[in-house]
């Protein structure tokens, strides 16, 4: 348990220190919010869909999640090519103990900007329809953080260097962002687009998220909670099963 | 204290150890000496749990690396060719995660924090970031580092390359203290012929993964019937100059250590 905590509170401590990072990561999540939010914003409404920040929120929320927590994942890459990394590897812990510390260092800090991106959100006219679902929703941002972390750290087990990480932020992460219902309601989508949307997590935890901040979802939050569930759980052991095969 | 028979590591299609065998006694200082790609640092690995060897044996104080890895891991430190510290922590952090890492107990800590940083003259900038201290405090670092869970054995893998001589000087009087005083056993890589000469009792010269040679310094100087080390050195592995291959992970190291910069 130790161990758990301190790689936690180092996560925690690189992240209020790299004040430039924290900065970068909600520059981007902004942009969209802005650009697309208000530029969007009329068609939206002309086509009867109501409000376009409204829908828009949880898919910026459900974004900075996925780049925070991959980006976390995958700073295992870092520590790999800076030497700490080793530090963790000859100790006498446990590796899923590890993995699990650096998971949930990660998910944190991913968690603290979706919650930074949320402020905005509000500030920028988004209404979630009562407070009382804030706790849920705090629930969904955290199993999505927990999920794309541990998926992180699964491919930067597997994958060594930086082109390793540029490979995986622009064929898996971008598109996993695009085609999950983030940026436009897959209910009257083409049947492609949703079929693709089913077999992506991150549908599932947008939905999930829009689904309690504003109660309209596309499946439904039973199916999103258990969905993210079962898919959290299934890439920390996947992630914890590549971690402790990671060889110098 | 270490033994290790027939021991054999292959990567793909290059043999990086081959068949070697040699055994370290409890409080000895033992050196690995040899040019650079000889496999030293692969051989070091595989003592510390971070490789598979591909065949052979493996003892560290009776215990098999492989399937005992846990409790060989509390026996040993180690100090890594290139620095495995956080620079975004301060040194005491630094030290802090170790002892939670190796469950140093908690009583304890504080007062082998500061001993041991005392010792290495690092009091004053413990709190500091790691980044901005200059490779020979980080080095000092890690060898206190190394030392807080008060292991058996420590390895160190090149501890001075980089380092100017004042600080190797410092440095293996460190190493030979703590072997004298604390009965710590020593087993160091490096390809420095003086430092071998200065500080090992027995030196193992490897080359393209097979000991060439091992014993005592006059032993060595005897069997090759040189006058110096390095003269028993060249005589034993010829004087050509090594190409390695350079994997992705030598370029991406050279990148992290201009970043470092």
């Amino acid at each position: 348990m130790n161990c758990i905590y301190i790689l936690w509170i180092r996560q925690l401590k690189r992240y209020f220190r790299a004040r430039s990072r924290l900065l970068a990561s909600i520059g981007q999540p902004l942009l969209y919010l802005l650009a697309l939010g208000f530029g969007f914003g009329p068609i939206f409404q002309k086509a009867g869909q109501g409000s376009y920040i409204q829908f828009l929120a949880s898919g910026v929320i459900g974004m900075t999640l996925l780049f925070t927590s991959v980006f976390s994942g995958m700073e295992l890459i870092w520590d790999r090519q800076f030497g700490f990394l080793k530090e963790t590897l000859v100790a006498p812990v446990p590796r899923i103990l590890i993995m699990i510390g650096r998971t949930l260092g990660g998910a944190t800090v991913a968690l603290l900007q979706g919650l930074i991106v949320l402020a905005v959100c509000l500030v920028a006219g988004f209404r979630p329809i009562g407070f009382e679902s804030i706790p849920l929703a705090l629930l969904f941002m955290a199993l999505i953080a927990i999920m794309f972390t541990a998926f992180g750290t699964a491919f930067a087990s597997v994958i060594s260097d930086f082109q390793g990480f540029q490979l995986v932020m622009n064929f898996l992460v971008m598109p996993i962002y695009f085609l999950s219902g983030a940026i436009y309601p897959l209910t009257n989508a083409p049947k492609v687009l949703e079929w693709i949307a089913r077999v992506d997590p991150l549908s599932y935890g947008v939905d999930g998220l829009r689904g309690v901040l504003t109660g309209i979802s596309h499946f439904n939050l039973a199916t999103d909670l258990v969905v993210l569930g079962l898919l959290s759980a299934g890439f920390v052991v996947l992630g914890g099963y590549l971690f402790s095969k990671v060889q110098v | 204290m270490i033994e290790v028979r027939n021991l054999t590591k292959r990567f793909d299609d290059v043999v990086a150890v081959r068949d070697i065998s040699f055994q370290v006694k409890r409080g000895e200082i033992f050196a690995f000496l040899g040019p650079n790609g000889a496999g030293k640092t692969t051989t070091v690995n595989m003592l510390t749990t971070l490789l598979a060897p591909t065949g052979g044996m493996i003892r560290i104080d009776g215990l098999d690396p492989v399937k005992q890895s846990n409790e060989v891991r509390k026996r040993f430190g180690i100090v890594f060719q290139d620095p495995s510290l956080d620079g975004e922590l301060t040194a005491l952090e630094n030290l802090q995660l170790h002892c939670a890492l190796y469950n140093v107990p908690r009583e304890e800590r504080g007062r082998r924090m500061e001993h041991l940083l005392r010792l290495f003259e690092l009091w004053e900038r413990r709190k500091s970031y790691v980044k901005a201290f200059s490779g020979g405090m980080k080095r000092r670092l890690e060898i206190a580092r190394c030392l807080l869970h008060t292991p058996k054995i420590i390895f160190l893998d090149e501890p001075t390359l980089g380092l100017d001589p004042q600080t190797r000087h410092q440095l293996w009087n460190q190493v030979r203290k703590l072997n004298n005083e604390e009965g710590v056993t020593v087993f160091l890589t490096t390809h420095y012929m003086e430092e071998a000469e200065k500080v090992a009792h027995r030196i193992a010269v490897i080359d393209h993964g097979q000991i060439v040679a091992l014993g005592t310094l006059d032993e060595l100087k005897q069997k090759t019937n040189t006058e110096t080390l390095e003269q028993a050195f060249l005589a034993l592995t010829g004087s050509t100059i090594r190409e390695e291959s350079a994997s992705s992970k030598d370029r991406m190291r050279t990148v992290a250590r201009l970043i470092r910069r």
